[in-house]
């Protein structure tokens, strides 16, 4: 038997649920009332929906860059050589994602509720209440919260394997560490981070459940967006549009981080997907 | 060229890792502008000692000097010390040029500065226009040349040499030592060099430093180290050696073999128990007469000379010889005064390759 052969539960399986629902977001984007049109994608021109569009990305720019902020000193701590044997502190890291994605965010909601813990902490100690729960802040955190652990894992499987002998050399050559850092750990780490910052921009430009419980409706993002089309509005001509338009924008994102990475060990770095 | 001037000096460093001690003090000077060997097997402490100096270890206890100065726990990147690793380490997000730029580019040295002076080292190792090249696209043997292109570019006052030449084979190796030989003369840096390789010592050293098991054995030149090893593991390690059990019988006279010979060592008292070392080399081949006589029980063709095993009833001796005896035939063995170098006794020497590495 041909070993190519193995590949073929495989090979269903894509063509089945990925190949073929592909086919049909196209078939459903570029056509209305049962034939070809572009109507679907000139109704995503309006403002409003290139508002929803421009939000959703700056939120998940921003989510991205502050995951990167708090996740490469993590990384960077995890992957130290005398931490390396206490598993435990990565054990730490780990188990808030052994946690349901929902069960989390619910607990944000409990803590940043108007009577939840935050402001009642706030209030014992004389600031008084504020409005956490609602607030573009609040999405944020959320997603930061969920998210961190895909830049967090992919940074540190890079650091932990860089080699020892090299930072010996940049010290050997009269670098002390925070140049070691800037001229060794950190370029050679790129690969880390490009794949970090895929794994938590992707996800955090689609969320839909972060900014629904957090942000309880008050503003929209692209994820909620093409929700509503299926499940409210009911029109899968323009949902299907929508999503075809974030695909793109996700190749083209994926295309410009590669670049930052031309030896392509991305992929390697990441170990998570 | 060597100057009496001590550069680098431990005294009495020791190094425990996680309980074993890897160096039993150690004390060793090195001075200005020499060539000097660590040679030893693996596990012997010569790649910490190495460590020690270069300042990627501290000693457990004990000191180390540079040029008078107490420097232990100066961190490496404050040392004027380079070094040329193992399996080189260089940084494979950088070309060729910025490899060797890297420690300038660290001191600040000016632009047009590290431009000429990368210049003239590519020229130095034999890789000019090589600048651009990726560090994953040369071979070994390239990449060695770049690494000791990068140290010496920093002008150090002393350079480290951590086994450099592991890694390439055979005839590279020989074009290798004689070059780098070369460049320590031209440049009049002094070498610390670590190796395994006892060949390699004996042609490129001005010292040669012997140590086993975290402890020094013998330090002396080349030739020093080679005629009148100290104890019977350098005897075995340097070189090929008949190792055999003897009696000094008085000043200038020893018995081994069954047999009294005269020899030109004196001061071990008298009917002392000694190991007497014998090269195959000073064993001198007679058809018919000589002082042992014995039966040649197997002939080897090593190139320049036959290597043959004599069993003189008391001991099997191996010999070099020019002269091929066929196997079976009964010759005579002689051994001349010089050709005999008397040892204290020590404890019996291990397999090396049994010791596991330390580092």
């Amino acid at each position: 038997m041909k070993r190519s052969y193995f590949a073929a539960p495989y090979g269903l399986w894509m063509a089945v649920f990925t190949i073929v629902p592909i086919f049909l977001i196209a078939y459903y984007a570029f056509t209305l009332g049962g034939g070809f049109s572009i109507e679907n994608f000139r109704m995503f021109l309006e403002p409003a929906f290139v508002g929803i569009l421009t939000f959703s990305l700056w939120l998940a720019f921003l989510c991205t860059v502050i995951c990167l902020v708090i996740g490469y000193p993590a990384a960077l701590l995890l992957a130290a050589k005398d931490m390396k044997r206490s598993s435990i502190v990565v054990v730490l890291f780990v188990i808030p994602m052994w946690m349901n994605f929902l069960l989390r965010t619910y607990a944000w909601m409990t803590l940043l509720e108007d009577t939840g813990l935050i402001n009642r902490f706030l209030e014992w100690i004389g600031i008084g209440r504020q409005r956490l729960m609602y607030t573009e802040q609040a999405v944020l955190m959320g997603m930061v919260y969920n998210f961190l652990p895909f830049m967090i894992f992919p940074v540190y499987s890079v650091l932990s394997k860089r080699d020892e002998r090299l930072l010996e050399a940049a010290q050997d050559l009269g670098a002390n560490a925070f140049m070691t850092f800037l001229r060794v750990t950190f370029p050679l780490s790129v690969p880390g981070i490009v794949s970090g910052v895929t794994m938590v921009f992707m996800p955090a430009v689609t969320t839909f459940v972060i900014p629904r419980l957090l942000g309880g409706g008050t503003f929209m993002m692209f994820g909620d967006l093409i929700e509503n089309q299926f499940l409210t509005m009911d029109d899968w001509h323009f949902g299907s549009a929508l999503s075809l338009i974030m695909m793109v924008l996700i190749l083209i994102s994926v295309g410009i981080l590669n670049r930052a990475d031309p030896s392509g060990q991305a992929a390697e770095g990441g170990g998570l997907w | 060229m060597v100057e009496d001037m001590h550069l680098i000096e431990l005294e009495n460093c020791t190094k425990e890792f996680d309980g074993f001690e890897a160096l039993k003090q150690v004390s060793l000077y090195i001075r200005k502008q020499e060539f000097v060997t660590l040679l030893g097997p693996s596990g012997c402490g010569k790649t910490t000692t190495l460590r020690l100096i270069g300042g990627f270890e501290q000693p457990t206890t004990g000191r180390v000097f540079f040029e008078g100065t107490d420097i232990t726990g100066v961190p490496p990147y404050r040392r004027s010390v380079n070094t040329v690793f193992q399996k080189y380490a260089l940084f494979p997000h950088l070309d060729v040029f910025e490899n060797i730029a890297f420690g300038l580019k660290i001191a600040k040295v000016q632009k047009a500065d590290i431009k000429r002076r990368v210049a003239e080292m590519l020229e130095l190792v034999g890789l000019r226009g090589y600048e651009k090249r990726d560090i994953e696209a040369l071979s070994g043997g390239q990449q060695q040349r770049v690494a000791i292109a990068r140290a010496l570019v920093n002008e150090p006052e002393v350079l480290l040499l951590d086994e450099p030449l592991g890694a390439l084979d055979q005839r590279l190796r020989k074009d290798m030592q004689l070059e780098l030989k070369k460049m320590q003369q031209r440049l009049g840096i002094t070498f610390l060099y670590v190796t395994h390789d006892q060949e390699e010592a004996l042609t490129m050293s001005d010292t040669i430093v012997v140590m086993r098991e975290g402890r020094i054995q013998q330090i002396g030149t080349p030739k020093k180290i080679y005629d009148e090893p100290k104890n019977a593991f350098v005897a075995d390690f340097i070189g090929e050696s008949n190792i055999l059990p003897g009696v000094m019988l008085y000043d200038r006279r020893v018995r081994f073999a069954d047999f009294e010979f005269t020899c030109e060592d004196s001061g071990f008292g008298t009917n002392a128990p000694v190991d007497v070392v014998v090269r195959p080399e000073d064993i001198v081949v007679y058809p018919d007469r000589g002082m042992l006589k014995g039966i040649v029980r197997s002939v080897l063709f090593k190139g320049v000379h036959y290597e043959m095993m004599v069993d003189t009833g008391a001991f099997t001796f191996k010999v070099h010889s020019t002269m091929m005896q066929p196997e079976g035939a009964e010759i005579g063995l002689s051994i001349l005064p010089d050709g005999i170098h008397i040892m204290r006794k020590s404890e019996p020497v291990k397999d090396p390759q049994e010791e596991g590495e330390a580092l």
